[in-house]
């Protein structure tokens, strides 16, 4: 009787002895800073991988900007970082001698606030947050912005008059943007309405694309998103829809079916805060930046959207840039009918930000409160 | 053709290892980490890195500094929990993979006392908390052991999808009626009153929880090793009909078993909420329930062994985010630590079992 096992095992072990010493072999140069200046070491937290076309994948373009636009400073991800693990990385970072950190995911709030009463010295950026300390400011946009304009040109462009909206959490941020993605298809055609389906998951590309194709199936010929992938765009080409994306340009992935997206431009942001570090002046705030600072905008509209569109968006951009009119400006009506937002009131940030009703037009549901 | 021979005339027959000696049973497993390191390396020198910095950098990050060290034990603590819950149970050859359901409902109901009572000094809620997070996972344990114990329902299926069930149940409450009034309407129940957190040692996350931790590991070994209780259900575990025979209640261990299994788990995710998130929300585990699975497996069902292993896996968690600042990213750390854990639980089983090549005499 052979012993097989004995034999493999020998074989196995000489083949990978000689691939790992031939690997060693390459020698790989350190690189060194020849500069005498000390560098400001900047490192971020994503809650995705850094292909995950979506929001990640926006973090990520911002932290190269912020690299080509700012001398001297040095930074470093950590991708796929669960929300629990939150504060373990943010310390470990700290421990490794970064000065600031940027944490992108909401869930990563309670564990940016305890590292940071540790580290009284080094400063957290937040993203989409709402707690606040000394050394811990919150960033986020106004995509509501950015979601209205997108929803005139699904306003004006369906034909079925059912948009189909692929939604992660019903959380304020999300239900914002349905509810000014809505305001603005309304704003062009009042009998369209926007069907929203809950995937309780920010990056599942799969279960994003069926969410779509149920939509699509029920008769939607429009699909927008609050995900992360460009699944649900997928789903539209397929199905020679339109799509309207969300985070990035999504053009590339479904280059028949996209219209335009909302999209996050975070380069800008992050030259700002760190410019501000660097000169010693920042100060804990809660940023939350408008279009008129081009934090949030839309990605350049496909072929498929016609001038008259084109111009109507960009007739209302004016208006919002400018300051004059914010989106969330009465009369708003809810699901009921109920005028909520009352004639020329302006909704108050405090009651964006914690959004728990859609507006009429929406078909969907929210987990109701006590 | 010689294929086709030697198939017909030679065949692979897997057996038992009727006597592993404990110097094997040491020599494989370092063995299979070598192994492994060595694959590894040629696949880190592959993609353009360099092996040596990046393993310095893992061991280091996990096991070089006091808060590595603080955070591989914060890890172990919910690892070794759930790791004995399971291996309790495998001993028995029930197959409970529903460790991650019972951790969310103990974490539920633990919470649950939590929240209901916010006013309630320590000595009241602490005992409470501890008791309803056995309670809630030692139920959502004992779900599945009812069909399993009368019916002998495949416990595989039904834990898992409880699985599901528990974690939309916490969803639905932290979107729903446990909403923080204050919290802008995300998804997190309100912070827990400080009577109801456990202390966590000096600057470092490790929790109480930690005692209660070790504590299970000397209760599940004196079960399994000094009561009657632990005899019948390895009795159970070498052969069902045996026991059945020396008049062992099978159905009744079936339930205790599953019941005190959940309660492990429940008391782990109680542990979780009580000392590291402070409140109920969504995603409290990134899989230890799960993980529990492998840490039982590498740990040979032993208490003391789990114990060792689930430091040790803690680390692993830990050193995979190092090995990212260190320029590597996360999809390369995964194919490592899968790789890692691949030749791992090869070498285990090559110690149990050993493959031989048989002559076919009467085959045809």
């Amino acid at each position: 009787m052979l012993k097989l096992r004995r034999v493999a095992f020998w074989v196995l072990l000489i083949f990978i002895l000689t691939m790992g010493l031939m690997g060693c072999g390459k020698s790989t140069t350190q690189p060194t800073s020849s500069e005498g200046k000390e560098k400001l070491k900047v490192a971020f937290i994503y809650i995705g991988p850094v292909g995950d076309a979506g929001w990640t994948y926006a973090h990520e373009q911002g932290r190269k900007y912020l690299e080509q636009h700012v001398p001297d400073i040095e930074t470093k991800i950590v991708e796929k970082v669960p929300e629990v693990d939150g504060e373990k990385v943010a310390t470990q970072l700290v421990q490794e001698g970064y000065k600031v950190i940027f944490a992108t995911s909401f869930g990563y709030m309670d564990g940016i606030i305890n590292v940071a009463k540790k580290y009284p010295n080094i400063i957290f950026l937040h993203c989409s947050g709402y707690k606040t300390a000394p050394n811990v400011g919150t960033y986020f946009g106004r995509m509501y912005q950015a979601r209205y304009l997108s929803g005139i040109v699904a306003g004006k462009m369906t034909k079925t008059n059912k948009i189909g909206y692929v939604a992660a959490f019903p959380i304020p941020e999300v239900v914002r943007g349905i509810n000014a993605f809505t305001l603005g298809v309304r704003a062009v055609n009042p009998k369209a309405t926007v069907n929203v389906v809950w995937t309780n998951t920010w990056l599942n590309p799969a279960l994003e694309k069926d969410a779509a194709k149920s939509l699509l199936e029920q008769g939607c010929d429009i699909i927008t998103q609050h995900q992360d992938s460009p699944g649900p765009m997928q789903a539209a080409e397929e199905k020679g829809a339109y799509g309207i994306g969300y985070n990035s340009d999504m053009s590339k992935y479904a280059p028949k079916a996209f219209l335009t997206a909302p999209v996050w431009n975070w380069g800008p942001y992050y030259v700002k805060v760190i410019n501000e570090i660097k000169e010693g002046k920042w100060k804990s705030s809660q940023y939350w930046g408008p279009m008129s600072d081009g934090v949030v905008g839309l990605a350049p509209f496909s072929k498929a959207v016609p001038e008259d569109v084109r111009k109507l968006v960009e007739e209302k951009k004016q208006l919002i840039v400018s300051g004059k009119w914010d989106v969330f400006t009465g009369p708003i009506k809810d699901q009921k009918g109920e005028i909520r937002v009352k004639d020329g009131e302006r909704m108050t940030d405090q009651a964006m930000l914690s959004f728990d009703w859609f507006v009429e037009g929406v078909q969907g549901t929210i987990p109701a409160k006590k | 053709m010689i294929n086709s021979w030697l198939a017909n005339r030679f065949g692979l027959r897997v057996e038992k290892q009727i006597h592993v000696s404990p110097w094997i049973s040491l020599f494989i497993p370092f063995i299979s980490i070598v192994l492994a390191l060595l694959v590894g390396a040629v696949f880190l020198s592959l993609t353009g890195n360099d092996p040596w910095k990046v393993y310095g950098v893992m061991f280091k990050g996990a096991f070089g500094s006091v808060f590595g060290l603080s955070e591989c034990v914060v890890n172990a603590i919910p690892l070794l929990m759930t790791g004995l819950a399971v291996a309790l149970a495998f001993r028995m050859l029930l197959w409970n993979i529903g460790a991650e359901g019972q951790f969310y409902m103990g974490a539920f109901a633990a919470s649950w006392v939590a929240l209901s009572f916010p006013h309630a000094p320590a000595y009241l809620v602490m005992p409470g908390m501890f008791l309803a997070g056995f309670a809630g996972g030692a139920l959502w344990g004992l779900l599945p052991a009812i069909p399993r114990a009368l019916l002998g329902v495949n416990e595989t299926l039904t834990t898992l999808m409880l699985n599901y069930v528990a974690i939309l149940w916490v969803d639905s409450l932290v979107y729903g009626h446990w909403r923080d009034p204050q919290g802008y309407n995300f998804p997190l129940t309100a912070q827990f009153s400080d009577a109801a957190t456990l202390p966590s040692l000096g600057n470092t996350r490790i929790h109480a929880g930690v005692f209660l931790a070790l504590a299970a590991a000397v209760v599940v070994h004196i079960i399994l090793k000094h009561t009657v209780w632990g005899y019948e259900i390895r009795i159970i575990g070498e052969s069902q009909k045996a026991a059945k025979y020396a008049g062992i209640n099978v159905v009744k261990n079936i339930l205790l078993v599953m019941m005190l299994s959940g309660g492990l788990s429940g008391l782990a995710g109680y542990c979780e909420v009580a000392g590291i998130t402070h409140r109920l929300q969504e995603s409290i585990s990134p899989g230890y329930g799960y993980t529990a699975i492998i840490v039982a497996w590498l740990g040979k069902l032993n208490p003391w062994a789990i114990m060792v292993v689930s430091f040790l896996f803690g680390g692993f968690l830990v050193g995979g985010y190092t090995m990212q600042s260190a320029g590597l990213p996360a999809a390369t750390v995964s194919i490592l630590q899968g790789s890692i854990l691949f030749f791992v639980l090869a070498g285990e089983i090559l110690t149990r079992y050993r493959i031989c090549l048989v002559e076919r005499r009467n085959d045809q």
